[in-house]
């Protein structure tokens, strides 16, 4: 993986750079110690660093607005970074650029029961946004896994999901509003507490733009109130394809369960050992169904999910009984990260999308480049929206071993593109797979998107280096290639 | 008083007709089946460039969720389809047909994603953006290209899909997309309060939708609006409706939870409840008197009473809500006041549904952004279409 080559001239201004900074944000707000600046070289995708040049933790949004007006005139480029858990290097700060900590941004400024909505800084985590509403009985429905830290600005820089995004969506369909800073200063107010921003869906392109387009420094999102009841049911299949069938017959049979999560065998176990949830071992597929709403509902629900499952071949099923079971039933699932990490030194998070009925040969495929590269696997999949998370156990010590494992995460994303999938269904394209972007989309695919950052940020200071395999100067991309003249095929006068 | 039409059969043949336009300089009033044309602001071209005969469905796949479909295909062959699955657009699609004095029932998928135009159900449901997944097409720049995806989770490059969600074609003329469908309700009943004002209707709207019951609808007809109504008329006075949809056995569990709660002077059945949502979508209380101009305003739902109040300081306009108080709908006299100043302080805006072509020519249809804003969103314009061919104005003048 190349970074765009640091530029020399502007390393050799940076105390130049430092002062302007200083008279913008006063204080600990700009750090220069070599020693700080490194706790700021990576993201949760650790296998790469880079100090930063600077870094700014600004606290108000005028800041934010003059730090990248600054930086703009200066040519110097800028790196957005909540809390530093993206697994896709989105957050990687470059040599020659600032990182913008948006850490100080950390209070919630409104919650609106009325409007149902909850107006915060960016800096705020995604957890601390249900915190502040669960005493009346709501909260912010999207849950990645990391958001006990992560914040909800890189919740909308990322699209993040988690388990419950299958019935209550990902970050974009929670979002009802961003003030946002673009690269010359600008401050933009896209959506508020109403429900239908007007114009161009900006709002729309901006979550899941990976920082490349402005900086978000408020948010305002949907809370929903918490359903009256969840239950989980857990099912162990002797097959994948019969775990993948169960699947494709509960949504077949109208019902979208609140959270539908499957583990391979070796995940079963990792996750087993570590937490005994007392999951069954000799199966081939585990899939937790977890149905939520009012108890008349959920009831009736459980049973004809465990029909269905009995009808497909289920060979364990287990409903919980108590919030306790429930949330025992989860707590292996929500583990089998670290549980992964108990059985090898590291693993490297994968996160593709295929269409679901592809399941069967994917981890067919899986097992072959599991073989292939001599890396073990193990999988953890949001089933019902097709979201795989293939965990690759390799050990960074041995020699080769991590370039061994990311061409097997390589191999993988690209299978998933090729059985009609997608390289990222909720980790973002980043670093990680930038260079992946060509196997999925055209040259003009590209460049459109390429343009449209143009719209936002013309000298391409934000972000640089991140999501596109090769970048282009805006000019270049505007150039228009008019080839036709004559018409094409014969006109039918209508109106 | 457009005279020539480009019909394209293949996206290969659009980006020639896009080419020509660039060549010639000539701007395209992109059309489905025209079932929208007096929507947005008129378009001047000499030229229209007609979808409808890129037609047909490319995949339905309805355990994964997933439709793709070419952008003419009519709305009237995909509906059906997805009802014999059970399934159905979960954002309601309006259709808007009666309230421009044509048929109900028209339309392409196209139109309907490139229009945004979303039902009583974006409270629990999102918008016709929410469920549009990928898409295909030729940029004014005649390019073919592609974005988002064909599964339901996907946050691979910039979600393009999202941003030609209510560009009314100004951006790219779509060829094909891929939706989220998903399971329609097996039930669904209505309870009706009688009598409120509107202050009174929207607290209680909001109450239901502080709810855990999973309210889909919650609107609020005032008494000479629901008047005009072919369900709750009979009921008489002012109707503030609650709709509950899921599973039989469980709509029938938050029926009788939420009359409990709120109180109800009626509950209606399946069929008496589709009638009802089906009128509060299409905004049917407005089709007559037609020379009427409808207004849509989007505003915080807790303002949805105070701005209508203002509305009708100013004007003898009727008015209804939906979207729990932040949807409202107006239908004014022609040369009313201008009801935008109704929204000041909300953050709201209004646009300009329903008008003739000299007044849609002259009062911003969307409305007014603040110039940071109308920049940008014109930067955007011209990175899809530099030498603005696509629906020339028909969003903003100049875009
Ligand atoms: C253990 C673990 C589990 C995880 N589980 C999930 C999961 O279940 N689902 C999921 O979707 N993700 C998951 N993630 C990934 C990660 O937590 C999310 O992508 C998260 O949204 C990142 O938030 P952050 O605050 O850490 O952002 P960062 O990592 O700091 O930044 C992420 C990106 O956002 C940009 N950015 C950050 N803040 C702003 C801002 N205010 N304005 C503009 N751009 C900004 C950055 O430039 C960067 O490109 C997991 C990560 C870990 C480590």
């Amino acid at each position: 993986m190349k970074m765009p080559t640091p530029d020399a001239g502007i390393i050799s201004r940076r105390r130049e750079i430092v002062e302007r900074l200083r008279a913008i944000v006063p204080g600990e707000g700009v750090i220069v110690d070599e020693d700080e600046l490194r706790a700021y070289e990576c993201d949760g995708l650790t296998a790469y660093r880079q100090p930063p040049l600077v870094v700014v933790l600004p606290s108000n949004t005028q800041q934010v607005s003059q730090v990248l007006k600054a930086c703009k005139e200066m040519g110097v480029k800028v790196v957005p970074r909540g809390a530093g858990t993206s697994l896709s290097g989105g957050a990687l700060p470059l040599a020659d650029g600032i990182l913008l900590g948006l850490g100080k941004f950390n209070r919630i400024l409104e919650v609106d029961y009325d409007n149902r909505c909850v107006v915060a800084q960016p800096g705020v985590t995604n957890l601390g946004i249900s915190n502040a509403v669960a005493h009346k009985g709501f909260y912010y429905a999207p849950d990645p896994s990391s958001q006990i830290a992560c914040t909800i600005g890189g919740n909308i820089a990322e699209n993040s999901g988690g388990v419950h995004c299958l019935k209550y969506g990902l970050t974009t369909n929670n979002v009802l509003g961003v003030e946002m800073v673009l690269m010359d200063g600008t401050v933009l107010r896209l959506g508020g507490k109403h429900l239908e921003a007007g114009g161009y869906d900006l709002m729309g392109i901006v979550t899941g733009s990976e920082g490349l387009l402005g900086v978000v420094t408020e948010v305002t999102v949907r809370i929903l109130k918490k359903p009256a009841t969840a239950r989980a049911v857990l099912l162990g299949f002797p097959t994948n394809e019969q775990a993948g069938d169960c699947v494709a017959a509960i949504i077949a049979a109208g019902i979208i369960p609140g959270g539908m999560e499957m583990m391979d065998k070796p995940a079963i176990h990792a996750a087993e050992d570590f937490v005994h949830a007392n999951y069954p071992l000799d199966v081939e597929a585990l899939l937790i169904v977890e149905l939520d709403g009012p108890p008349a509902e959920v009831d009736y629900l459980i049973g004809t999910v465990e029909a269905i499952a009995r009808d497909k071949g289920a060979v364990y099923a287990r409903v919980s009984n108590s919030e306790e079971e429930r949330l025992v039933f989860w707590a292996g699932r929500k583990a089998a990260f670290p549980a992964v990490g108990r059985i090898s030194p590291d693993y490297y998070c994968m996160d593709g999308t295929i269409p679901r009925k592809k399941l069967p040969l994917v981890l067919q495929r899986m097992r072959e480049l599991s073989e292939k590269h001599g890396l073990r696997v193990a999988n953890v999949f949001h089933a019902g929206d097709g979201n795989l998370h293939p965990l690759i156990l390799y050990d960074a010590n041995n020699p080769g071993e991590l370039e061994r494992a990311e061409e097997f995460g390589n191999d993988i994303l690209r299978l998933c593109v090729d059985v009609g999938g997608v390289l990222t269904g909720e980790h973002g394209v980043g670093v990680e797979k930038r260079d992946l972007m060509t196997h999925q989309f055209a040259e003009a695919d590209l460049k459109q998107q390429q343009r449209l950052k143009c719209a936002f940020d013309p000298d391409g200071l934000l972000n640089p280096g991140k999501v596109f395999p090769e970048l282009h100067r805006c000019a270049e991309l505007g150039r228009l290639h008019i080839s036709g003249g004559k018409l094409p095929f014969p006109d039918i006068p209508r109106f | 008083m457009t005279i020539t039409t480009f019909k394209p059969d293949t996206a290969a043949q659009l980006a020639d007709s896009m080419q020509w336009a660039l060549s010639h300089g000539e701007p395209l009033e992109v059309l489905g089946t025209g079932t929208k044309r007096r929507l947005g602001r008129p378009v001047q071209a000499a030229y229209a460039l007609d979808l409808s005969a890129l037609s047909g469905v490319v995949a339905y796949e309805p355990e994964e969720l997933v439709l793709t479909v070419r952008t003419g295909t009519p709305l009237a062959e995909v509906l059906p389809m997805l009802a014999a699955r059970r399934q159905h657009f979960a954002f309601e699609p309006q259709d808007l047909g009666p309230l421009y004095g044509l048929p109900a029932g028209g339309g392409t998928v196209g139109g309907m994603l490139a229009a945004g135009l979303t039902g009583p159900r974006r409270i629990q449901a999102g918008s016709a953006r929410d469920h549009f997944l990928g898409v295909e097409g030729v940029s004014g720049r005649g390019e073919v290209y592609k974005g988002g995806g064909k599964v339901v989770k996907n946050v691979t490059g910039y979600d393009m899909p999202k941003l030609m969600a209510g560009s009314m074609g100004t951006l790219t003329a779509m060829t094909e997309v891929t939706l989220k469908v998903l399971p329609a309700p097996e039930d669904v009943r209505t309870l009706v309060l009688l009598g409120k004002g509107d202050a009174e209707a929207v607290r209680a709207l909001t109450s239901a939708l502080q709810s855990p019951h999973e309210v889909s609808g919650a609107a609020h007809l005032p008494a000479a609006v629901a008047a005009r109504s072919g369900v709750v008329a009979r009921l008489g006075g002012a109707a503030t409706c609650i709709r509950l949809e899921g599973f039989g056995p469980s709509v029938a569990a938050r029926v009788a939870a939420l009359k409990d709660e709120l109180g109800a002077d009626a509950v209606l059945e399946r069929d008496d409840s589709l009638a009802l949502w089906r009128e509060i979508r299409d905004v049917a209380y407005f089709v007559q008197p037609a020379e009427r101009l409808v207004w849509k305003l989007s505003v915080p739902p807790s303002e949805g009473a105070r701005v209508a109040a203002a509305i009708r300081e100013i004007t003898e306009a009727d008015v209804y809500f939906d979207w729990g108080g932040g949807l409202l709908w107006v239908a004014a006299e022609p040369g009313d006041a201008d009801i935008r100043e109704c929204l000041d302080g909300t953050g709201g805006h209004a646009t300009l549904i329903r008008a003739p072509d000299d007044v849609r020519a002259s009062v911003p249809v969307y409305h007014p952004q603040p110039e940071p804003l109308a920049a940008l969103a014109a930067r955007v314009k011209e990175s899809f279409d530099p030498k603005r061919l696509l629906n020339p104005g028909r969003l903003y003048a100049g875009v």
